[in-house]
This record gives C-alpha cells, sequence and structure tokens, in this order.
C-alpha cells in the first residue's frame, strides 16, 4: 500500500514530523517499508509567467525573454527551450536558486545580455525525465508561488507493508482511521451524498451464489464524456500512489478504492445484455481479461456475467469486451461485496494479482459499499458529467460479527500487565469498537471493515497495539528449576562434529534435493522421492545419501583450486519406507559423510607427499567411533570401488559403508585423483558405552612377536577372528605390527607380524608357559590357515 | 726437585693442546700410565735411602695429583666444549612450520546454532528435533494455517510426488520448524496425560527449512530456530524479556537495542515482529528485523489437545542464517551453502 503523506495528512494532520509519522505506523504495526520524496531538494523557483519573447542578437537558437516572476519589474532571462513562448506559464529559477546537483543560479551574461535566472525543464527540477522543452504549468498557476508548493512537492511517498490481517488499511481513510485512533486526533472524511437520480435505466441483480456474493450494487450512469481530462489534483494523488493515470472514468474508480477502499468496475452499459448475475463459472469457461489474457476457469471461481456471458472475474479483474473505453456514454458501475474465501488465491492460481483481489481476498469493509457507489457517483457527475440512475442493489446474508468478550483479568495475564477497566474502555472507544459491559468483562462487537477480530486474544493484541508494545515491560521470566538430562552412553551432535572438524575436517551445509543422476550414481536409487515443484532440475529430488553432496563440493572445489579437500556433513536423508515415522511412509534418518581427497597431509616440508587412501580414512573411523570396537566387512556399493569398499559394522549392526570411489564416477566427475568417503548412522557416531572398569593387573605381561606367512587374499580379520576364539587363555592380545611381501615372500602370499601379550592378573608367568601358549597359537595357524612360521 | 715441577708444567701444557678425548688420555698415559714419566721416578725411588724416598714420595705425589687435577680440568673442558658442538650442530630453525593435519572447522551456521543451543540451555531449554518432510496438519493446520493461505500454494512451498508422480497434497517440505513444536506438544501431552497439571514446556526447535524462493538474499533451504514455552503463568513480558536477554548475550553487546512492533503470523496472538540495532560497527544505529515471535494462539493449543484457558505461552521464530551473517559480517546468504572451503576455512 502507497500513498502520499499529504493525501493522508488531509483525512487526519497529527502535530508531528514526517519522521515520526512513520515511527508510529511501524510501531502501530502498519510498517513503512519504504519512504520517498517526490522531488529532490532545490528552492528558488517559482511560477513565472513569460511575457515576450525576443531573438537573442548573437546566438540562433537563444531567447531572450521579458518575465513576470510575481513580484517587482518583470526580469530578463535568456532561454534557449525550443517551446518558449510569450503567454506560457513555466517554472522559474531567480538569482541565488539551488537546483538538484547542486546546481546554482546567478545573474549572469548570456552572450553578451543580461539574464537573471532560469526558466526550467522538468528534468531540471528533478521531478521527471523530460529534458526536451520546459515544463509548461496550467494556465491558472498562480505567478510566484514557489513551484514547491504549487506541485507540493514536499510530499512523501510512504510505502506500507501490510499483514495480511490488516485488510482494513488497504485505503486511505482506513490508515487516516488507525492514525486518529493512535493519535488521539480527530479525523475527517469526505462528505458522501446521495446522488440524484435523473434517469430511471436501471438493471437487475441477481445473486447466484450468495454465499460468495451476498451483496452487489451497481447504478447506470448515461451522458457521460469519457473523453474528459482526469483532474490534476485526481491525477498527482493516484500517481502518488503508484497507479498509473488511464482515463477520467478509470481514474475516478481507483481514487475510490484508494480512498476508501472499496475496488470498483465499470462497464460499458451498451454491452451489458440484461440481468447482472453474480455466479460461479461453470468448468471451462472461457474469458478475455482486460489485460488481453484469455483464462479457462475452474468452477470455484465467482464471475460476474450478465444474461449472454461472463463478464469480469469478480473482485479479481474485468472483461476486456464488457469494460469502458473512450466512447463510452453509458457505463454500468459496481461496487460489491465478495467474501474473502470467495476470492483468495483464485488470481494467483492463474498468475496474477489485481488491486482488486488483494484487497477482497483480504476482507473489504462491506458496511461501505454503497458509500464508495456513492461516492464514485458523485465524483463521476462532477468530472464526466452525466445522469444518475437509481442504485441497483442485491443482498444475502453478510458475515456476521459475533460479539468477542473480553475479560481483563485475562489481559493481564496474557500481557504480564495490568489494564484497568477504565483504560481498557477509552482504548476500545479510539478503535471505534463498540462494547457493552458484563460484570467485570466487555463484550465487543466488531466492526464491518475489521476482519481479524473473532477472538480475545484479537482484542487484546489491539488493546496493546494502542498502548504500545513498547510500553510492555521486558520481564526476566520465573519459573521452576529443574535439570536438564544429560545422557553419558552417547555424545551429543557438536561432540561428533568437534572430533572430526579437529581431525581436519570443514563441516559444509549442502542443499537436500540434488539431481537425479547424483541418486542414481551414488546410490543405485531410480525411484527417488521427486518434488512435485523444484525449484530447477539440479534439485529435484530429495537425496539418500550425502556422499554426492560431497563429492560435488570437491569439483566446486577444485575449479577454486583447492586441491586437497576434507570435508564432513550431517544432515537427514530420506526413503520411502512404508513403516516409516513419524510422518508415515518416509524414513529419515541423521547420517553423517566425510570425504577426503588430495593428498593425505596438507602440504609440508619433511613429509613425503602422497594421496590419502583407504586406510587413513578407516583410520578416521576408528578414532571417530572409539570406544566401539569397529569392524570393516568388504562390501559392493554403487558409489565405491567394489575391491576398495567396506561396510562399518558396530556390535554386529551395520552403521554405513567406506572406500574409495568408484573410477567410473571419478572419471564421470572429471576428478583428477580419487576421494575417499565414508557414510554413517548418525546415532552411531554418537553412541559412545558408559565406561566399566575391570582390575587392571599387577603383574609384568610376557611379550612375543610372531611372524607368519599366509596366502595373499586372507582377511586378517579371519585370523584375528580365528586366534580370538581359539587363544590360549594366556593371550590378552594379539596386535597386528606388520605387513610384508616382497623380497623373501613368495607372490601370492604376505608376511603378518603381530604382538601377543601374555598376562595372568595374579601371579608372573613362567617362560615355559609362554614358549607353550605361543606354541598353541602356531599351531592353529597351521592347522587353520596353512600359516607358515617366518624366521 | 725442580724437575717434578717441569713434569707437572710440561703435563699442563700438552693436556691443553689438545680438544680429543682420546688423545688427551694417551697423553696422560705419557706421564701417569705404565712407563710414563712420573711412574718410572716412582720405580727410581727404590734406589734412595728411607729419607730420601719419604721426602722424593712426598714431593712426586704432590706433582701427581697436579697432573691428575689439570687432567680433570681438560677433561671437563673438553666434554664441555664437545656438548657445546653438539648443540649447535642440532640446532634449528624454529621457525619452520609445525607438521601434521590441520584443524578443520565446523559450518559459521552450526556454531550460530550452537551457541544459540547453550544459551537456552542455560536457562532450561531442551533442544527438540523432527522430521525435514511433514504432513501439512504438523506444517499447516495444526498451526492454524488456513486453507487458502497463500504460504500453502505450490509458489511458496515445496510438495512431493507420490510412487505414481502425483501430487502428494499432505506431504510437503517443512516450511519452518514449528512442526516440531507441534510434535513435541503433542508427545508432552501424551506423557502427562496422567497428571493433573503437566510440567512445563521450554524448547527450542532448531532445523533446515525449505521455500519456493531462491535469489540473493533468500535460498531454497534455510535454517530456523524456534523457541516455544508453555506453563500457566508465561506472558508478554517474559516473551520480551527472554528475547531480548537472548540477543544480547548472542550479540554480546549489553547495549543492544531491541524493539518488539506488531505484527501478525496465524499461529500467535498478540504478535510481534523484533528488531535489534547495533550501537556501535557498520550497521549502527539501523533497525534489522531478526526475529518473529508472539503469544502461541489458543487454536495452536486446542488442536495438541492443551487447554487454552489452563496453559499459555509464547513461541518465536528466527532465522540462524541471518544471525550468523550479522555476527560474522557475511553478505551474501548464498555463501553458507556453497562449499566453497576458502570461505568456510575463516571460521575455524
Amino acid at each position: 500500500m502507497k500513498f502520499s503523506e499529504s493525501w493522508l495528512r488531509s483525512f487526519v494532520n497529527p502535530a508531528i514530523s514526517g519522521e515520526e509519522f512513520s515511527h508510529l505506523l511501524t510501531m502501530a504495526g502498519l510498517e513503512v517499508e519504504e519512504e520517498e520524496t517526490v522531488a529532490p531538494a532545490f528552492d528558488g523557483v517559482v511560477v513565472a509567467h513569460v511575457l515576450e519573447v525576443n531573438k537573442h542578437p548573437d546566438a540562433d537558437r537563444l531567447n531572450v525573454c521579458s518575465v513576470d516572476i510575481g513580484a517587482g519589474a518583470p526580469q530578463q532571462i535568456v532561454c534557449g527551450a525550443p517551446n518558449v513562448a510569450p503567454g506560457l506559464k513555466v517554472p522559474c529559477a531567480l538569482p541565488g536558486a539551488n537546483l538538484p546537483g547542486n546546481f546554482k543560479i546567478k545573474v549572469a551574461k548570456v552572450r553578451g545580455v543580461d539574464s537573471s535566472g532560469m526558466l526550467c525543464s522538468a528534468k531540471e527540477l528533478g521531478i521527471a525525465e523530460d529534458a526536451s522543452g520546459l515544463l509548461v504549468l496550467p494556465s491558472d498557476a498562480p505567478v510566484g508561488q514557489d513551484i514547491r508548493v504549487f506541485f507540493d512537492l514536499d510530499d512523501r511517498l510512504l510505502t506500507l507493508k501490510l499483514t495480511p490481517n490488516r485488510a482494513d488499511c488497504l485505503s486511505l481513510s482506513g490508515v487516516a482511521r488507525e492514525v486518529a485512533a493512535l493519535t488521539s486526533t480527530p479525523a475527517t472524511y469526505p462528505t458522501v451524498t446521495e446522488a440524484p437520480v435523473s434517469i430511471a435505466d436501471k438493471r437487475e441483480i441477481v445473486l447466484d451464489a450468495p454465499e460468495a456474493c451476498p451483496l452487489y450494487c451497481g447504478r447506470v450512469i448515461g451522458g457521460v464524456d469519457a473523453k474528459t481530462a482526469t483532474p490534476d489534483w485526481m491525477k498527482q494523488r493516484i500517481e502518488r500512489s503508484g497507479i498509473r493515470s488511464i482515463s477520467a472514468l478509470v481514474d475516478i474508480t481507483n481514487y475510490v478504492m484508494l480512498e476508501l477502499g472499496q475496488p470498483l468496475h465499470a462497464f460499458d452499459n451498451s454491452k451489458l445484455a440484461g440481468a447482472i448475475h453474480a455466479r460461479m463459472a461453470s468448468k471451462g469457461e472461457q474469458i478475455l481479461l482486460l489485460n488481453d489474457q484469455t483464462l479457462e476457469l475452474q468452477d470455484n471461481v465467482l464471475l460476474i456475467a450478465d444474461d449472454q456471458r461472463p463478464l469480469a472475474m469478480a473482485g479479481i479483474m474485468g472483461g476486456e469486451d464488457s469494460g469502458i473505453t473512450l466512447d463510452t456514454t453509458t457505463m454500468f458501475l459496481e461496487s460489491a461485496f465478495f467474501a474473502p474465501k470467495a476470492i483468495a488465491g483464485r488470481a494467483r492460481r492463474y498468475g496474477f494479482v489485481s488491486d482488486a483481489s488483494h484487497r477482497f481476498e483480504r476482507g473489504v469493509d462491506f458496511g461501505g459499499t454503497r458509500r464508495a457507489l456513492e461516492r464514485a457517483t458523485q465524483l463521476i457527475l462532477e468530472t464526466c458529467g452525466g445522469q444518475a440512475g437509481p442504485l441497483c442493489e442485491a443482498a444475502a446474508t453478510l458475515p456476521q460479527r459475533p460479539p468477542v468478550r473480553l475479560r481483563p483479568a485475562r489481559v493481564a495475564r496474557v500481557i504480564g500487565l495490568s489494564f484497568s477497566a477504565d483504560q481498557i474502555s477509552a482504548l476500545l472507544t479510539r478503535l471505534d469498537l463498540n462494547y457493552t459491559r458484563d460484570g467485570d468483562d466487555f463484550i465487543v462487537t466488531p466492526p464491518s471493515h475489521r476482519f481479524d477480530i473473532e477472538i480475545e486474544e484479537d482484542l487484546i493484541e489491539e488493546i496493546v497495539r494502542l498502548h504500545g508494545y513498547d510500553n510492555i515491560p521486558s520481564r526476566a521470566p520465573r519459573a521452576r528449576l529443574s535439570m536438564l538430562s544429560q545422557t553419558e552412553d552417547g555424545r551429543p551432535l557438536s561432540r561428533v562434529r568437534q572430533i572430526l572438524a579437529d581431525r581436519g575436517f570443514q563441516e559444509v551445509i549442502n542443499f537436500a534435493f540434488v539431481e537425479e543422476a547424483w541418486e542414481s550414481d551414488f546410490a543405485a536409487n531410480t525411484a527417488p522421492i521427486r518434488l512435485a515443484n523444484p525449484i530447477a532440475s539440479q534439485m529435484s529430488v530429495m537425496r539418500s545419501t550425502l556422499i554426492s553432496g560431497l563429492i560435488a563440493n570437491v569439483v566446486t572445489n577444485l575449479k577454486r583450486k583447492q586441491n586437497r579437500v576434507r570435508v564432513f556433513e550431517t544432515g537427514r536423508c530420506f526413503f520411502r519406507d512404508t513403516a516409516g515415522q513419524p510422518v508415515e511412509g518416509f524414513h529419515q534418518p541423521w547420517k553423517l559423510s566425510g570425504l577426503a581427497y588430495g593428498s593425505a597431509l596438507p602440504e609440508q616440508w619433511g613429509n613425503s607427499s602422497r594421496n590419502v587412501d583407504f586406510f587413513d580414512i578407516k583410520g578416521e573411523l576408528e578414532l571417530l567411533l572409539a570406544p566401539a570396537l569397529v569392524r570393516f566387512e568388504k562390501t559392493v556399493h554403487p558409489a565405491l570401488h567394489p575391491g576398495r569398499s567396506a561396510r562399518v559394522c558396530v556390535d554386529g549392526k551395520v552403521v554405513g559403508f567406506i572406500g574409495e570411489l568408484h573410477p567410473q564416477w571419478v572419471q564421470k566427475y572429471d576428478l583428477p585423483l580419487t576421494p575417499v568417503v565414508f557414510e554413517l548412522d548418525l546415532d552411531a557416531a554418537k553412541h559412545a558405552a558408559l565406561p566399566k572398569h575391570t582390575d587392571e593387573s599387577r603383574q609384568p605381561p610376557a611379550i612375543r612377536d610372531l611372524a607368519i606367512v599366509v596366502k595373499q587374499e586372507l582377511e586378517l580379520q579371519q585370523l584375528i577372528d580365528g586366534m580370538a576364539a581359539n587363544k590360549p587363555a594366556l593371550i590378552q592380545d594379539i596386535r597386528l605390527f606388520d605387513v610384508y611381501t616382497g623380497k623373501g615372500i613368495s607372490p601370492g602370499e604376505k608376511s603378518l607380524a603381530f604382538r601377543i601379550v601374555m598376562q595372568d592378573t595374579q601371579r608372573s608367568l613362567q617362560d615355559s608357559e609362554v614358549d607353550f601358549a605361543v606354541q598353541q597359537l602356531i599351531k592353529y595357524l597351521q592347522h587353520s590357515f596353512a600359516a607358515q612360521l617366518r624366521v | 726437585m725442580q724437575n717434578l715441577d717441569q713434569i707437572a708444567l710440561d703435563a699442563a701444557a700438552a693436556f691443553a693442546a689438545t680438544d680429543d678425548p682420546d688423545a688427551l688420555e694417551q697423553i696422560k698415559a705419557r706421564f701417569l700410565g705404565k712407563s710414563g714419566q712420573i711412574t718410572e721416578l716412582l720405580k727410581g725411588m727404590a734406589k734412595l735411602s728411607p729419607d730420601e724416598r719419604k721426602t722424593a714420595g712426598a714431593a712426586i705425589n704432590r706433582a701427581k695429583e697436579a697432573i691428575e687435577a689439570s687432567l680433570n680440568a681438560r677433561r671437563e673442558a673438553i666434554r664441555r666444549l664437545l656438548l657445546e658442538a653438539r648443540l649447535a650442530e642440532e640446532s634449528l630453525d624454529v621457525t619452520l612450520p609445525g607438521r601434521g593435519e590441520s584443524r578443520g572447522g565446523l559450518h559459521p551456521v552450526t556454531r550460530t546454532l550452537e551457541r544459540i543451543e547453550a544459551l537456552f540451555r542455560s536457562i532450561g531449554f531442551e533442544v527438540a528435533d523432527g522430521p525435514e518432510i511433514e504432513a501439512d496438519f504438523q506444517n499447516f493446520t495444526a498451526l492454524n494455517t488456513p486453507e487458502d493461505h497463500p504460504a500453502r500454494s505450490m509458489h511458496d512451498t515445496f510438495y512431493l510426488l507420490d510412487e505414481n508422480g502425483k501430487v502428494a497434497e499432505d506431504i510437503l517440505l517443512r516450511t519452518h520448524t514449528s512442526p516440531i513444536q507441534v510434535r513435541y506438544m503433542q508427545a508432552h501431552v501424551a506423557k502427562y496425560a496422567h497428571l493433573e497439571t503437566m510440567p512445563e514446556i521450554r524448547i527450542i526447535a532448531p532445523g533446515r527449512v525449505y521455500r519456493v524462493d531462491s535469489d540473493a538474499t533468500h535460498s531454497p533451504m534455510f535454517h530456523q530456530v524456534e523457541g516455544l514455552w508453555i506453563g500457566e503463568s508465561v506472558s508478554f513480558a517474559d516473551l520480551k524479556g527472554v528475547v531480548a536477554d537472548f540477543l544480547r548475550r548472542f550479540f554480546e553487546s549489553d547495549d543492544l537495542q531491541v524493539r518488539f512492533r506488531p505484527s501478525f503470523f496465524p499461529f500467535t496472538e498478540p504478535s510481534a515482529e523484533i528488531d535489534v540495532a547495533f550501537m556501535s560497527g557498520p550497521l549502527k544505529g539501523r533497525w534489522l528485523e531478526i526475529a518473529g515471535c508472539g503469544m502461541v494462539h489458543p487454536n495452536v493449543l486446542r488442536h495438541v489437545n492443551i487447554d487454552p484457558e489452563k496453559y499459555i505461552g509464547f513461541a518465536f521464530g528466527m532465522g540462524p542464517d541471518r544471525l550468523t551473517m550479522l555476527r560474522y559480517g557475511v553478505n551474501d546468504l548464498r555463501l553458507f551453502f556453497d562449499g566453497d572451503l576458502r570461505f568456510l576455512r575463516q571460521f575455524v
């Protein structure tokens, strides 16, 4: 809602500055979103009357003018404008004037002729772009008047960002009513009288959809001169409200809409046939609108129609071939109330909004329908002449305004501040809210222009709003203290993130909707969860893995010459799952993914550079998940190199995967090196068992190293598991400390070296029993894995 | 016994002439070794009379002690020289960079969220979480959003297709974190159904949210954090107190100006928009819209079976992305979701 401050002040004029005015509105919930001045600052420019124009003796293009500036003798001014002519009224900058662009006017000689001032174009004054000639003023412009006063250039334009509940402020008189309440300043509104009826023409009105249109008023006005020019004052007001001036009749309907908030529509009466109907469209019915758009309508659209055809989308936009033109002589003027529910969302569904639909879908004062029609009639008769027919009206059940009970005790409880009955009644009165008393309570009947007062809280908001939110105390709350729970068999997400960050991983946040190809490449997901209305094709499906985003991060960073990338993300992934909860049909687990690309360590001296590999990141996972014992089992995953990928298991449960990116994706995504990635169920990463103490041995351990040669393809895990299950009881720990292939080891075999730790909690061990235990272990390895002892 | 003094002097001079420990021991042998000069002199005493032997013995011993003393002094000196040489040799350029992994970091918005969570935990708020694919009921209906509200349109809200490619009208990507509050209230009510009066609800709900909007200041995915306090006696004055306190602690600025002005949301009544103004820095004196809030609408409470006559409360919501931008001076929202390490590393 944009309007001029001076127009508003013509309704209500509190003694406050423009800045205070804006603050007042903003703090009352009518946020002033933008403030503009009508013209840049300048001074010393008056309305001047050109008396004589003579050729400059020494310059073809210049004229020497004699100009009346309203005071003293006529001034001699040299002027180069092509349109200068005797008799014109034009703006004249007097000596000493300051024009926009820091341009100072002085008495000067122009090609040897004295010139005391400058006649100005609109552009020179910064009020329009036209620089082709002097700005010609109306012939009745008072000579000598300051041009800023003449054009009201000190006016300011305010744009309100209105919340959808305040439809009552979508007009000047609505805002004025609000200002009056806020400042306790009386407001005056235009006096509207019933137009004298001088012709009998009328039209029958039929409310076929009385819920959608419960009130329709109209009247025929004959003999209008549609070609009359719009009065300057009206043109200025509507233009300063951001509406283009079109023709007198159209401008008047817009003016009344701005003034009173009631959208009007003007039909060319000669194009109508029979009665006016307010009816629902039949499905598929077509209408050509004023904006040249032909729409095929749904049956939930309210139409204004005559006996033969649809004329307008009610409350939204008129039809192209029933509207007024410059040739119209008889018009049918509509002022109606359309129910918000019947208008809401309709225009948007067809891809546009209009000033009318914006108002009707929020709620137009159904108590002012006739008044607006009379006001427009009055302005039309004054401006375009003509004769008014009788007011035609059809009415059904209008919206109800059930009384709302307001309890002062509830006000105090909601706000935290008590208001006396006197204060409440004073505030309600300022808001024009009628009430009766019932004991302590106020029974308030909301007025027809308010669509947002239905419950007690709505009234409470009105009371505080008027009292001022600033005047509500800001209070430290009181509550009963109780401690928040803090479980220890797990760690917060923040700790998980911190571990990874400390290990060189940078957290990223990627979009949860991704390219469909990413889902098929990295998750073999051919039936992803698709968005119905994606913003772009690369954001069209919900991700079921975080890996794809991390790969994209690598691509982005490589473009920016960042050749080492270690990133992680935590976020939800999305799966269809008939058992999914709490939103039925969807499983939305939190995941944690990481990726490492490029050198194993940041480029540095003293460490030979090598690229990150599977075991680097496996180590990071073991560190992250500690103290959990993690097992890695060879697996196949669509994103990963089949020989270099594993599923991650904790307590016998698969909690994620790790591996090198599959060479085909390395190639497809143009990566010079191979990233290593992992993904875990976040819950697994957050789990950390509560420590439980067992007695530590006071006896010295016996330690033996053992190197064996086994088949290359034998997995270490098999050996470890086998030894754990079959080792003599003395052996406490078996740890791999070397893997060797090469010289001395046959091809297809590998040497593994283990450190064996033996200990008894009660006594120190004899060499003989230690040796025996190791022999037992060796026998087991020889027997079960055909291991050879390496010496 | 001129000769003895001379021997001692010769020995001292010979010791001083070397700084090699092995050479020193060989020189020692020349004087004190089996056939060293002192040893020879001692051997020669056998020829002397007992009186002479006594005198000469004492003199030789004195000389021997003198030689041993100068030998030890020289040994110590050489040890010190060697140590100094080694230390000099082992000296490092301590200004060379350290080795190993460098630190990664948290995303700036995560930093903000963790600060917000910590501040609210300090006054007893729990952190709640909820699904991002949401049901229409929790996202809109339970929050008193009218059927034909523009926010429900496909212009504003992302909807999903079902398995048959049809728009699933009651399934969407949550447009705010308020549905977390709805779910929390539902669970809370069920959990304490057996009590006359349920314990207070004090939660904040951070998370990712989605809206059909994308330009320099809007991202189709962004963050929100909402707070909710429901009890028997929670007022608008308390709301003002909690939110202003939070904002001043968050920005670590006691003189931060905070103002509340009337606004409208379907789920609160009365409602307010919250603006802040810094007293210093590049944004000094400008009012910046930072959050929305209000007293929970009775219809919202009714939707989750809480009696609005018995319980009352407030809710607020703000954008952690915007808070992050203000806190660290970031001026383009899109940087947060771009994964550019050069940007992200600034928040390590």
